[in-house]
Protein backbone atom coordinates (compact mmCIF):
# COMPACT_ATOMS: atom_id res chain seq x y z
CA UNK A 1 0.00 0.00 0.00
CA UNK A 2 2.64 2.04 0.70
CA UNK A 3 3.99 1.92 -2.53
CA UNK A 4 0.92 3.05 -4.18
CA UNK A 5 0.52 6.09 -1.46
CA UNK A 6 3.65 7.20 -1.54
CA UNK A 7 4.86 10.48 0.46
CA UNK A 8 4.74 12.60 -2.22
CA UNK A 9 1.66 11.46 -3.59
CA UNK A 10 -0.36 12.26 -0.26
CA UNK A 11 1.73 15.37 -0.27
CA UNK A 12 0.51 16.55 -3.51
CA UNK A 13 -2.79 14.92 -3.15
CA UNK A 14 -3.57 17.15 0.24
CA UNK A 15 -2.15 19.94 -1.33
CA UNK A 16 -2.38 19.92 -4.84
CA UNK A 17 -0.26 22.53 -6.72
CA UNK A 18 -1.49 25.00 -9.27
CA UNK A 19 -5.02 24.40 -8.15
CA UNK A 20 -6.53 27.30 -9.50
CA UNK A 21 -8.17 28.68 -12.57
CA UNK A 22 -6.05 30.93 -14.75
CA UNK A 23 -7.51 34.18 -16.56
CA UNK A 24 -5.89 34.23 -19.28
CA UNK A 25 -5.81 30.19 -20.22
CA UNK A 26 -6.64 30.03 -23.72
CA UNK A 27 -7.29 26.12 -23.71
CA UNK A 28 -9.57 24.26 -21.25
CA UNK A 29 -10.93 20.82 -21.05
CA UNK A 30 -13.70 19.15 -18.49
CA UNK A 31 -12.78 15.24 -17.83
CA UNK A 32 -15.16 12.76 -16.09
CA UNK A 33 -14.61 9.79 -14.72
CA UNK A 34 -18.10 8.05 -15.37
CA UNK A 35 -16.88 5.21 -13.20
CA UNK A 36 -16.78 7.16 -10.00
CA UNK A 37 -18.14 10.38 -11.00
CA UNK A 38 -14.68 12.33 -10.42
CA UNK A 39 -14.29 15.34 -12.49
CA UNK A 40 -11.38 17.97 -13.20
CA UNK A 41 -11.03 20.95 -15.64
CA UNK A 42 -7.32 21.64 -16.80
CA UNK A 43 -6.59 25.12 -17.93
CA UNK A 44 -3.87 25.85 -19.93
CA UNK A 45 -1.89 28.88 -21.68
CA UNK A 46 -0.73 27.99 -24.87
CA UNK A 47 1.61 30.57 -27.13
CA UNK A 48 1.65 30.82 -30.97
CA UNK A 49 4.77 28.79 -30.98
CA UNK A 50 2.57 26.01 -29.59
CA UNK A 51 4.58 26.49 -25.79
CA UNK A 52 2.70 26.00 -22.36
CA UNK A 53 2.91 28.92 -20.90
CA UNK A 54 0.96 28.30 -17.65
CA UNK A 55 -0.92 25.06 -16.48
CA UNK A 56 -3.52 24.68 -13.64
CA UNK A 57 -6.33 22.44 -12.84
CA UNK A 58 -9.47 22.68 -10.49
CA UNK A 59 -11.89 19.42 -9.62
CA UNK A 60 -12.13 16.87 -6.88
CA UNK A 61 -11.01 13.60 -7.05
CA UNK A 62 -9.20 10.65 -5.22
CA UNK A 63 -6.00 11.09 -3.71
CA UNK A 64 -4.00 9.43 -6.81
CA UNK A 65 -6.11 11.62 -9.75
CA UNK A 66 -5.47 14.61 -7.39
CA UNK A 67 -1.80 14.03 -6.97
CA UNK A 68 -1.07 12.89 -10.45
CA UNK A 69 -2.74 16.23 -12.20
CA UNK A 70 -0.80 18.59 -9.89
CA UNK A 71 2.58 17.20 -10.93
CA UNK A 72 1.55 16.80 -14.18
CA UNK A 73 0.63 20.99 -14.10
CA UNK A 74 4.21 21.24 -12.75
CA UNK A 75 5.65 19.23 -15.29
CA UNK A 76 4.17 20.34 -18.75
CA UNK A 77 4.73 24.13 -18.11
CA UNK A 78 7.61 25.20 -20.51
CA UNK A 79 7.23 22.46 -22.90
CA UNK A 80 5.71 22.31 -26.29
CA UNK A 81 2.49 20.65 -26.88
CA UNK A 82 4.23 18.05 -28.97
CA UNK A 83 6.63 16.97 -26.04
CA UNK A 84 4.08 17.06 -23.96
CA UNK A 85 2.34 14.12 -25.91
CA UNK A 86 5.54 12.11 -25.77
CA UNK A 87 5.78 12.44 -22.25
CA UNK A 88 1.92 11.51 -21.95
CA UNK A 89 2.32 8.46 -23.96
CA UNK A 90 5.56 7.29 -22.01
CA UNK A 91 3.71 7.94 -18.65
CA UNK A 92 0.59 5.97 -19.75
CA UNK A 93 3.38 3.50 -20.37
CA UNK A 94 4.66 3.59 -16.97
CA UNK A 95 1.47 3.62 -15.06
CA UNK A 96 -0.17 0.50 -17.30
CA UNK A 97 3.35 -1.46 -16.39
CA UNK A 98 3.67 -1.75 -20.05
CA UNK A 99 7.48 -0.31 -19.43
CA UNK A 100 9.00 0.15 -16.85
CA UNK A 101 12.71 1.07 -17.85
CA UNK A 102 12.74 4.21 -20.34
CA UNK A 103 15.49 4.91 -22.71
CA UNK A 104 17.98 8.40 -21.24
CA UNK A 105 16.49 11.19 -23.35
CA UNK A 106 15.02 14.98 -22.97
CA UNK A 107 12.32 13.37 -20.85
CA UNK A 108 14.42 11.36 -17.93
CA UNK A 109 14.10 13.58 -15.01
CA UNK A 110 10.30 14.23 -15.90
CA UNK A 111 10.38 10.31 -15.69
CA UNK A 112 11.41 10.28 -12.49
CA UNK A 113 9.56 12.53 -10.77
CA UNK A 114 6.43 10.44 -12.65
CA UNK A 115 7.99 7.02 -11.31
CA UNK A 116 6.30 7.79 -7.82
CA UNK A 117 2.74 7.09 -9.66
CA UNK A 118 3.99 3.85 -11.49
CA UNK A 119 2.40 2.16 -8.08
CA UNK A 120 -0.82 2.38 -10.08
CA UNK A 121 0.10 -0.22 -12.31
CA UNK A 122 -0.41 -2.88 -9.70
CA UNK A 123 -4.17 -1.85 -9.21
CA UNK A 124 -5.64 -1.94 -12.85
CA UNK A 125 -8.91 -0.07 -11.31
CA UNK A 126 -6.78 2.51 -10.51
CA UNK A 127 -4.92 3.51 -13.76
CA UNK A 128 -7.67 5.78 -15.38
CA UNK A 129 -7.42 7.86 -11.59
CA UNK A 130 -4.04 8.69 -12.48
CA UNK A 131 -4.17 9.36 -16.34
CA UNK A 132 -7.05 11.40 -16.13
CA UNK A 133 -5.65 14.67 -15.86
CA UNK A 134 -3.20 13.66 -18.60
CA UNK A 135 -6.12 12.45 -20.96
CA UNK A 136 -7.82 15.91 -19.88
CA UNK A 137 -4.62 17.89 -20.63
CA UNK A 138 -4.42 16.03 -24.31
CA UNK A 139 -8.47 16.95 -25.16
CA UNK A 140 -7.09 20.32 -23.92
CA UNK A 141 -4.59 21.49 -26.52
CA UNK A 142 -6.47 19.32 -29.14
CA UNK A 143 -9.43 21.69 -28.77
CA UNK A 144 -12.10 18.86 -27.16
CA UNK A 145 -13.59 20.63 -23.98
CA UNK A 146 -15.08 17.48 -23.07
CA UNK A 147 -13.46 13.95 -22.40
CA UNK A 148 -13.82 10.84 -20.35
CA UNK A 149 -11.38 8.00 -19.49
CA UNK A 150 -13.93 5.52 -21.04
CA UNK B 1 -35.51 -30.26 -5.31
CA UNK B 2 -32.25 -31.93 -3.01
CA UNK B 3 -32.87 -33.08 -0.28
CA UNK B 4 -31.19 -30.81 2.14
CA UNK B 5 -30.22 -27.76 0.58
CA UNK B 6 -28.30 -25.94 3.13
CA UNK B 7 -25.97 -27.45 5.99
CA UNK B 8 -28.13 -25.35 8.17
CA UNK B 9 -29.84 -27.26 11.30
CA UNK B 10 -33.20 -26.14 10.95
CA UNK B 11 -34.23 -27.18 14.64
CA UNK B 12 -31.53 -25.04 16.13
CA UNK B 13 -33.19 -21.53 16.67
CA UNK B 14 -29.90 -19.55 16.54
CA UNK B 15 -29.14 -17.94 13.87
CA UNK B 16 -25.93 -20.37 12.67
CA UNK B 17 -23.89 -17.72 10.36
CA UNK B 18 -21.06 -20.20 10.39
CA UNK B 19 -22.85 -22.78 9.09
CA UNK B 20 -24.36 -20.23 6.28
CA UNK B 21 -21.19 -19.23 5.50
CA UNK B 22 -20.16 -22.80 4.85
CA UNK B 23 -22.61 -23.10 2.11
CA UNK B 24 -20.93 -20.32 0.27
CA UNK B 25 -17.61 -21.64 -1.63
CA UNK B 26 -16.16 -18.57 -2.04
CA UNK B 27 -16.40 -17.30 1.72
CA UNK B 28 -13.72 -19.30 2.27
CA UNK B 29 -11.03 -17.86 -0.16
CA UNK B 30 -8.27 -14.97 0.76
CA UNK B 31 -7.66 -12.30 -1.03
CA UNK B 32 -3.91 -10.63 -0.49
CA UNK B 33 -3.28 -12.79 1.99
CA UNK B 34 -6.01 -11.93 4.08
CA UNK B 35 -9.66 -13.98 4.42
CA UNK B 36 -12.19 -12.59 2.01
CA UNK B 37 -14.01 -10.11 3.94
CA UNK B 38 -17.06 -8.99 1.39
CA UNK B 39 -18.83 -6.23 1.86
CA UNK B 40 -20.40 -5.41 -1.58
CA UNK B 41 -23.36 -7.86 -1.51
CA UNK B 42 -25.91 -4.97 -2.01
CA UNK B 43 -24.25 -4.33 -5.39
CA UNK B 44 -24.53 -8.48 -6.18
CA UNK B 45 -24.35 -11.19 -3.31
CA UNK B 46 -22.59 -14.80 -3.09
CA UNK B 47 -24.01 -17.93 -4.26
CA UNK B 48 -24.72 -20.88 -2.54
CA UNK B 49 -23.12 -24.00 -3.52
CA UNK B 50 -27.41 -25.29 -3.44
CA UNK B 51 -27.58 -22.59 -6.49
CA UNK B 52 -23.82 -23.52 -8.39
CA UNK B 53 -25.20 -26.92 -8.57
CA UNK B 54 -28.64 -26.30 -9.78
CA UNK B 55 -27.05 -24.61 -12.63
CA UNK B 56 -24.48 -27.11 -13.21
CA UNK B 57 -27.64 -30.02 -12.99
CA UNK B 58 -29.19 -28.19 -15.85
CA UNK B 59 -26.26 -27.67 -17.77
CA UNK B 60 -24.95 -31.39 -17.41
CA UNK B 61 -28.39 -33.29 -17.58
CA UNK B 62 -31.08 -31.20 -18.50
CA UNK B 63 -30.44 -28.93 -21.52
CA UNK B 64 -32.06 -27.71 -24.63
CA UNK B 65 -34.39 -24.87 -25.81
CA UNK B 66 -37.17 -24.38 -23.70
CA UNK B 67 -41.21 -24.33 -24.79
CA UNK B 68 -39.75 -25.22 -28.39
CA UNK B 69 -38.88 -29.28 -28.85
CA UNK B 70 -40.98 -31.95 -28.43
CA UNK B 71 -38.47 -34.05 -26.84
CA UNK B 72 -37.84 -35.37 -23.23
CA UNK B 73 -35.07 -33.40 -22.52
CA UNK B 74 -36.70 -29.90 -24.03
CA UNK B 75 -39.50 -30.66 -21.92
CA UNK B 76 -36.94 -31.23 -18.80
CA UNK B 77 -35.40 -27.63 -19.45
CA UNK B 78 -38.79 -26.24 -19.63
CA UNK B 79 -39.93 -28.18 -16.54
CA UNK B 80 -37.29 -26.18 -14.78
CA UNK B 81 -38.03 -22.79 -16.47
CA UNK B 82 -41.80 -22.94 -15.79
CA UNK B 83 -41.01 -24.22 -12.12
CA UNK B 84 -38.75 -21.31 -11.23
CA UNK B 85 -42.04 -19.43 -12.38
CA UNK B 86 -43.56 -21.27 -9.65
CA UNK B 87 -41.20 -21.16 -7.09
CA UNK B 88 -41.03 -17.11 -7.40
CA UNK B 89 -44.75 -16.76 -7.43
CA UNK B 90 -45.69 -18.52 -4.54
CA UNK B 91 -42.35 -16.46 -2.78
CA UNK B 92 -43.94 -13.55 -3.57
CA UNK B 93 -47.73 -14.86 -2.75
CA UNK B 94 -48.49 -13.92 -6.52
CA UNK B 95 -52.28 -14.99 -7.45
CA UNK B 96 -50.99 -16.91 -10.66
CA UNK B 97 -48.03 -17.22 -11.86
CA UNK B 98 -48.67 -15.67 -15.06
CA UNK B 99 -47.82 -12.62 -13.37
CA UNK B 100 -44.48 -13.17 -13.38
CA UNK B 101 -42.51 -12.30 -16.01
CA UNK B 102 -39.06 -13.28 -16.63
CA UNK B 103 -36.49 -10.17 -17.68
CA UNK B 104 -32.93 -9.95 -17.11
CA UNK B 105 -32.69 -7.56 -14.24
CA UNK B 106 -34.54 -5.32 -12.42
CA UNK B 107 -33.48 -2.52 -14.88
CA UNK B 108 -34.48 -4.58 -17.80
CA UNK B 109 -38.52 -4.95 -15.67
CA UNK B 110 -38.51 -1.12 -15.01
CA UNK B 111 -37.73 -0.37 -18.45
CA UNK B 112 -40.21 -2.94 -20.13
CA UNK B 113 -42.82 -0.93 -17.76
CA UNK B 114 -41.41 2.57 -19.25
CA UNK B 115 -42.01 1.38 -22.83
CA UNK B 116 -44.89 -0.57 -22.73
CA UNK B 117 -46.94 0.48 -20.15
CA UNK B 118 -45.93 3.76 -20.21
CA UNK B 119 -46.16 4.59 -23.86
CA UNK B 120 -49.79 2.95 -23.86
CA UNK B 121 -51.28 4.46 -21.04
CA UNK B 122 -49.33 8.38 -20.60
CA UNK B 123 -49.74 10.83 -22.92
CA UNK B 124 -47.53 14.39 -22.85
CA UNK B 125 -48.28 16.38 -19.73
CA UNK B 126 -49.02 13.32 -17.34
CA UNK B 127 -46.81 12.98 -14.49
CA UNK B 128 -44.21 9.64 -13.19
CA UNK B 129 -43.25 10.57 -9.37
CA UNK B 130 -40.26 8.93 -8.79
CA UNK B 131 -38.06 9.89 -5.22
CA UNK B 132 -34.54 11.62 -4.36
CA UNK B 133 -32.95 8.76 -3.74
CA UNK B 134 -33.42 6.35 -6.34
CA UNK B 135 -31.16 4.42 -8.45
CA UNK B 136 -30.43 5.33 -11.82
CA UNK B 137 -32.23 2.40 -13.18
CA UNK B 138 -35.51 4.02 -11.56
CA UNK B 139 -34.45 7.50 -13.29
CA UNK B 140 -32.92 6.91 -16.92
CA UNK B 141 -36.11 4.82 -18.27
CA UNK B 142 -38.47 7.72 -17.23
CA UNK B 143 -35.87 10.71 -18.24
CA UNK B 144 -36.52 8.46 -22.17
CA UNK B 145 -39.57 8.22 -21.81
CA UNK B 146 -40.11 11.72 -21.33
CA UNK B 147 -37.79 13.03 -23.95
CA UNK B 148 -39.83 10.79 -26.64
CA UNK B 149 -43.43 11.05 -25.34
CA UNK B 150 -43.04 14.51 -23.06
CA UNK B 151 -44.36 13.23 -19.78
CA UNK B 152 -42.68 14.75 -16.45
CA UNK B 153 -40.79 13.17 -13.79
CA UNK B 154 -41.77 14.55 -10.48
CA UNK B 155 -39.15 14.17 -7.59
CA UNK B 156 -40.42 13.00 -4.33
CA UNK B 157 -38.09 14.88 -1.50
CA UNK B 158 -36.68 13.29 2.07
CA UNK B 159 -35.10 14.54 4.62
CA UNK B 160 -31.90 14.59 6.07
CA UNK B 161 -31.84 11.58 7.80
CA UNK B 162 -33.05 9.67 4.47
CA UNK B 163 -36.49 9.42 5.40
CA UNK B 164 -39.19 9.69 2.25
CA UNK B 165 -41.05 12.29 3.32
CA UNK B 166 -44.86 10.91 2.32
CA UNK B 167 -47.10 13.95 3.07
CA UNK B 168 -45.28 16.27 0.77
CA UNK B 169 -45.57 12.82 -1.59
CA UNK B 170 -49.13 12.44 -1.10
CA UNK B 171 -49.71 16.03 -2.27
CA UNK B 172 -47.70 15.48 -5.79
CA UNK B 173 -50.84 13.24 -6.92
CA UNK B 174 -52.81 14.68 -9.44
CA UNK B 175 -55.45 13.83 -11.60
CA UNK B 176 -52.21 13.88 -13.91
CA UNK B 177 -49.86 11.08 -12.23
CA UNK B 178 -49.96 8.24 -14.25
CA UNK B 179 -47.40 6.14 -11.88
CA UNK B 180 -45.65 6.34 -8.52
CA UNK B 181 -41.94 4.67 -9.26
CA UNK B 182 -40.14 4.28 -5.89
CA UNK B 183 -37.91 1.92 -4.53
CA UNK B 184 -38.75 0.00 -1.31
CA UNK B 185 -35.07 0.33 0.14
CA UNK B 186 -32.58 3.01 -0.66
CA UNK B 187 -29.22 0.79 -2.20
CA UNK B 188 -27.21 4.11 -0.95
CA UNK B 189 -28.71 5.32 2.58
CA UNK B 190 -30.25 1.71 3.65
CA UNK B 191 -33.99 3.38 4.01
CA UNK B 192 -36.95 0.74 4.27
CA UNK B 193 -39.63 3.14 2.81
CA UNK B 194 -42.76 2.38 3.95
CA UNK B 195 -44.26 1.00 0.52
CA UNK B 196 -47.01 0.36 1.92
CA UNK B 197 -47.99 2.77 3.11
CA UNK B 198 -47.55 5.08 -0.21
CA UNK B 199 -49.34 2.23 -2.21
CA UNK B 200 -52.24 2.93 -0.16
CA UNK B 201 -52.29 7.00 -0.03
CA UNK B 202 -51.64 6.27 -4.10
CA UNK B 203 -54.39 3.93 -4.80
CA UNK B 204 -56.93 6.48 -2.83
CA UNK B 205 -56.53 8.47 -6.14
CA UNK B 206 -56.30 5.20 -8.19
CA UNK B 207 -52.73 5.65 -9.21
CA UNK B 208 -50.76 2.62 -10.09
CA UNK B 209 -47.64 2.14 -8.22
CA UNK B 210 -43.83 0.13 -9.46
CA UNK B 211 -41.70 -0.96 -7.02
CA UNK B 212 -37.95 -0.95 -7.32
CA UNK B 213 -37.21 -4.18 -4.98
CA UNK B 214 -33.50 -4.60 -6.53
CA UNK B 215 -32.61 -4.24 -2.42
CA UNK B 216 -35.80 -4.80 -1.14
CA UNK B 217 -36.78 -8.42 -2.03
CA UNK B 218 -33.02 -8.80 -0.30
CA UNK B 219 -33.85 -7.52 3.16
CA UNK B 220 -37.39 -7.70 3.95
CA UNK B 221 -39.95 -10.76 2.93
CA UNK B 222 -42.36 -9.17 0.61
CA UNK B 223 -46.06 -10.47 -0.21
CA UNK B 224 -47.09 -8.96 -3.23
CA UNK B 225 -51.21 -9.57 -2.56
CA UNK B 226 -50.79 -7.27 0.70
CA UNK B 227 -48.77 -4.37 -1.02
CA UNK B 228 -51.03 -4.72 -3.66
CA UNK B 229 -49.09 -3.08 -6.20
CA UNK B 230 -49.38 -3.41 -9.32
CA UNK B 231 -45.54 -3.87 -10.10
CA UNK B 232 -42.95 -5.11 -8.38
CA UNK B 233 -39.65 -5.76 -9.78
CA UNK B 234 -36.04 -7.14 -9.03
CA UNK B 235 -33.11 -8.32 -9.75
CA UNK B 236 -31.98 -12.33 -9.04
CA UNK B 237 -28.49 -11.56 -8.55
CA UNK B 238 -28.36 -9.37 -5.63
CA UNK B 239 -31.09 -12.43 -4.28
CA UNK B 240 -27.78 -14.71 -4.03
CA UNK B 241 -29.13 -15.80 -7.73
CA UNK B 242 -27.12 -15.80 -11.12
CA UNK B 243 -26.99 -12.61 -12.91
CA UNK B 244 -29.12 -12.26 -16.07
CA UNK B 245 -32.30 -13.05 -14.50
CA UNK B 246 -34.78 -10.71 -13.10
CA UNK B 247 -38.31 -10.98 -12.63
CA UNK B 248 -41.15 -8.22 -13.15
CA UNK B 249 -44.17 -8.94 -11.26
CA UNK B 250 -47.63 -7.38 -12.55
CA UNK B 251 -50.76 -7.79 -12.18
CA UNK B 252 -52.10 -10.01 -14.69
CA UNK B 253 -55.21 -7.81 -15.83
CA UNK B 254 -52.73 -4.96 -16.18
CA UNK B 255 -50.22 -6.86 -17.93
CA UNK B 256 -52.46 -8.05 -20.32
CA UNK B 257 -53.93 -5.10 -21.61
CA UNK B 258 -50.09 -3.77 -22.18
CA UNK B 259 -48.22 -4.03 -25.05
CA UNK B 260 -45.75 -6.03 -26.21
CA UNK B 261 -41.73 -4.69 -25.29
CA UNK B 262 -39.88 -6.51 -27.53
CA UNK B 263 -41.05 -8.69 -30.68
CA UNK B 264 -39.42 -12.16 -31.28
CA UNK B 265 -40.19 -16.07 -31.29
CA UNK B 266 -41.72 -17.67 -27.93
CA UNK B 267 -44.33 -14.41 -27.11
CA UNK B 268 -46.62 -14.69 -30.24
CA UNK B 269 -49.46 -16.75 -31.36
CA UNK B 270 -49.83 -16.69 -34.88
CA UNK B 271 -47.29 -14.74 -37.34
CA UNK B 272 -48.26 -13.25 -40.91
CA UNK B 273 -46.43 -10.87 -42.47
CA UNK B 274 -49.59 -8.76 -42.69
CA UNK B 275 -50.40 -9.72 -38.84
CA UNK B 276 -49.33 -11.14 -35.85
CA UNK B 277 -51.26 -11.82 -32.74
CA UNK B 278 -49.65 -11.97 -29.39
CA UNK B 279 -49.95 -14.32 -26.52
CA UNK B 280 -51.16 -13.36 -23.08
CA UNK B 281 -48.58 -12.56 -20.03
CA UNK B 282 -45.83 -12.97 -19.06
CA UNK B 283 -45.18 -14.98 -22.75
CA UNK B 284 -46.03 -11.76 -24.28
CA UNK B 285 -42.81 -10.11 -22.21
CA UNK B 286 -40.61 -12.94 -22.78
CA UNK B 287 -39.41 -12.99 -26.57
CA UNK B 288 -36.59 -15.08 -27.59
CA UNK B 289 -34.33 -17.53 -25.81
CA UNK B 290 -34.77 -17.10 -21.91
CA UNK B 291 -32.90 -17.19 -19.33
CA UNK B 292 -33.80 -20.50 -18.37
CA UNK B 293 -30.17 -21.99 -16.44
CA UNK B 294 -30.89 -18.61 -14.41
CA UNK B 295 -34.38 -18.93 -13.96
CA UNK B 296 -33.52 -22.62 -12.68
CA UNK B 297 -30.47 -21.12 -10.72
CA UNK B 298 -32.88 -18.30 -9.13
CA UNK B 299 -35.25 -20.79 -8.05
CA UNK B 300 -32.78 -22.84 -5.86
CA UNK B 301 -31.38 -19.46 -4.52
CA UNK B 302 -35.27 -18.58 -3.81
CA UNK B 303 -35.89 -21.92 -1.48
CA UNK B 304 -32.05 -21.25 0.03
CA UNK B 305 -33.44 -18.09 1.11
CA UNK B 306 -36.82 -19.14 2.21
CA UNK B 307 -35.33 -22.41 4.07
CA UNK B 308 -33.52 -19.77 6.47
CA UNK B 309 -36.52 -17.81 6.81
CA UNK B 310 -36.43 -13.72 5.81
CA UNK B 311 -37.30 -13.02 9.04
CA UNK B 312 -34.37 -14.84 10.36
CA UNK B 313 -32.39 -13.25 8.07
CA UNK B 314 -33.62 -9.62 8.09
CA UNK B 315 -32.72 -9.65 12.04
CA UNK B 316 -29.63 -11.05 11.53
CA UNK B 317 -28.65 -8.52 9.41
CA UNK B 318 -30.22 -5.85 11.53
CA UNK B 319 -27.85 -7.08 14.52
CA UNK B 320 -25.38 -6.15 12.36
CA UNK B 321 -26.34 -3.22 11.14
CA UNK B 322 -26.43 -1.80 14.67
CA UNK B 323 -22.97 -3.24 15.67
CA UNK B 324 -21.33 -1.93 12.17
CA UNK B 325 -22.98 1.59 13.22
CA UNK B 326 -21.86 1.79 16.65
CA UNK B 327 -18.54 0.27 15.60
CA UNK B 328 -18.06 3.10 13.00
CA UNK B 329 -19.05 5.87 14.87
CA UNK B 330 -15.78 4.92 16.92
CA UNK B 331 -13.72 5.92 14.20
CA UNK B 332 -12.71 9.14 14.18
CA UNK B 333 -13.70 11.66 11.48
CA UNK B 334 -16.55 9.18 9.81
CA UNK B 335 -20.02 10.27 8.83
CA UNK B 336 -22.63 8.13 8.75
CA UNK B 337 -25.11 8.68 5.47
CA UNK B 338 -28.47 7.27 5.70
CA UNK B 339 -30.13 7.53 9.60
CA UNK B 340 -33.92 6.77 8.40
CA UNK B 341 -35.92 4.89 10.95
CA UNK B 342 -36.14 2.07 9.35
CA UNK B 343 -33.00 1.04 7.67
CA UNK B 344 -31.63 -2.69 5.93
CA UNK B 345 -28.42 -3.90 6.08
CA UNK B 346 -26.14 -1.04 4.19
CA UNK B 347 -24.35 1.75 5.87
CA UNK B 348 -22.83 4.16 3.51
CA UNK B 349 -20.02 7.00 5.04
CA UNK B 350 -17.28 9.12 4.15
CA UNK B 351 -14.17 9.22 6.13
CA UNK B 352 -12.33 12.93 7.09
CA UNK B 353 -11.34 14.17 3.82
CA UNK B 354 -9.87 10.41 2.41
CA UNK B 355 -11.43 9.67 -1.36
CA UNK B 356 -14.32 6.73 -1.37
CA UNK B 357 -12.04 5.42 -3.67
CA UNK B 358 -8.25 5.37 -2.03
CA UNK B 359 -10.75 4.20 1.00
CA UNK B 360 -11.88 1.18 -0.87
CA UNK B 361 -8.34 0.15 -2.43
CA UNK B 362 -6.50 0.30 1.02
CA UNK B 363 -8.85 -1.90 2.67
CA UNK B 364 -9.10 -4.37 -0.22
CA UNK B 365 -5.51 -4.85 0.27
CA UNK B 366 -6.12 -6.11 4.04
CA UNK B 367 -9.10 -8.28 1.88
CA UNK B 368 -12.04 -5.90 2.32
CA UNK B 369 -14.19 -5.69 -0.46
CA UNK B 370 -16.45 -2.38 -0.09
CA UNK B 371 -18.04 -0.30 -2.75
CA UNK B 372 -16.88 3.52 -3.23
CA UNK B 373 -18.71 5.85 -5.77
CA UNK B 374 -21.47 7.58 -6.69
CA UNK B 375 -23.86 3.95 -6.23
CA UNK B 376 -25.52 4.74 -9.56
CA UNK B 377 -27.81 7.41 -7.84
CA UNK B 378 -25.81 10.57 -8.43
CA UNK B 379 -28.85 13.04 -8.00
CA UNK B 380 -28.92 11.50 -4.24
CA UNK B 381 -25.40 12.34 -3.94
CA UNK B 382 -25.69 15.87 -5.04
CA UNK B 383 -28.87 16.40 -2.67
CA UNK B 384 -26.03 15.52 0.32
CA UNK B 385 -23.63 17.56 -1.41
CA UNK B 386 -21.03 14.66 -1.96
CA UNK B 387 -19.68 13.25 -4.73
CA UNK B 388 -18.69 9.62 -3.64
CA UNK B 389 -19.29 7.60 -0.32
CA UNK B 390 -17.61 4.30 0.45
CA UNK B 391 -20.71 1.41 1.67
CA UNK B 392 -20.67 -1.06 3.06
CA UNK B 393 -24.22 -3.84 2.77
CA UNK B 394 -24.86 -7.07 4.21
CA UNK B 395 -25.97 -10.29 3.30
CA UNK B 396 -26.92 -13.37 5.06
CA UNK B 397 -23.50 -14.47 5.39
CA UNK B 398 -22.05 -11.44 6.89
CA UNK B 399 -20.94 -11.38 10.61
CA UNK B 400 -19.08 -9.17 13.37
CA UNK B 401 -15.69 -10.20 12.01
CA UNK B 402 -16.30 -8.54 8.54
CA UNK B 403 -17.47 -5.27 10.57
CA UNK B 404 -14.26 -5.40 12.64
CA UNK B 405 -11.89 -6.30 9.42
CA UNK B 406 -13.45 -3.35 8.14
CA UNK B 407 -13.00 -0.93 10.93
CA UNK B 408 -9.37 -2.22 11.25
CA UNK B 409 -9.12 -1.19 7.59
CA UNK B 410 -10.45 1.84 8.04
CA UNK B 411 -8.04 2.67 10.89
CA UNK B 412 -4.87 1.81 8.72
CA UNK B 413 -6.72 4.16 6.06
CA UNK B 414 -6.06 6.73 8.89
CA UNK B 415 -2.54 5.40 9.59
CA UNK B 416 -2.11 6.03 5.55
CA UNK B 417 -3.15 9.76 5.51
CA UNK B 418 -2.05 11.21 8.60
C1 LIG C 1 -32.26 0.02 -5.84
C2 LIG C 1 -31.66 -0.58 -7.07
N1 LIG C 1 -32.32 -0.51 -8.24
C3 LIG C 1 -31.81 -1.04 -9.36
C4 LIG C 1 -30.61 -1.68 -9.39
C5 LIG C 1 -30.10 -2.25 -10.69
O1 LIG C 1 -29.98 -3.63 -10.65
P1 LIG C 1 -29.56 -4.41 -11.97
O2 LIG C 1 -28.27 -3.82 -12.39
O3 LIG C 1 -29.44 -5.83 -11.57
O4 LIG C 1 -30.62 -4.19 -12.99
C6 LIG C 1 -29.88 -1.77 -8.20
C7 LIG C 1 -28.55 -2.41 -8.13
O5 LIG C 1 -27.60 -2.12 -8.76
C8 LIG C 1 -30.41 -1.20 -7.03
O6 LIG C 1 -29.73 -1.25 -5.88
Amino acid sequence: MRELYQEVILDHGKNPRNFRQPEDANCEARGNNPLCGDQLTVYLKVDEGRLIRDAAFEGRGCAISMASASMMTQIVCGKTVSQVQSLFDKFHKLCTGEMEEFPQDEFTDDMEKLRVMSGVSRFPMRVKCATLSWHTMNAAVAGDNETTTE
Amino acid sequence: MDATLSNIDLQRSNYDVDAIRADFPILASEFNGYPLTFLDSGASAQKPECVLRRMDDVYRRSYANVHRGAYALSQAATDYYEGARKTVARYLNARSDDEIVFTHNVTAAINLVAHSYGRRFMERGDEVIISQMEHHANIVPWQLLRDEIGIELKVAPIDEAGNLLLDQLAEMFSHKTKLVSLTHVSNVLGTIVPIKKVIDLAHERDIPVLIDGAQGIVHTRVDVQDLDAEFYAFTGHKLYGPSGIGVLYGKKDLLNTMPPYQGGGDMIERVTFEKTTYRDAPARFEAGTPPFVEAAGLAAAIDYVDEIGMENISSHEQELLNYATERLNEVDGITIYGEAQHKAGIISFTLDKVHPHDIATIVDSRGVSVRAGHHCAQPLMDWYGVAATTRASFGMYSNKQDVDALVDGLKYVKEIFS
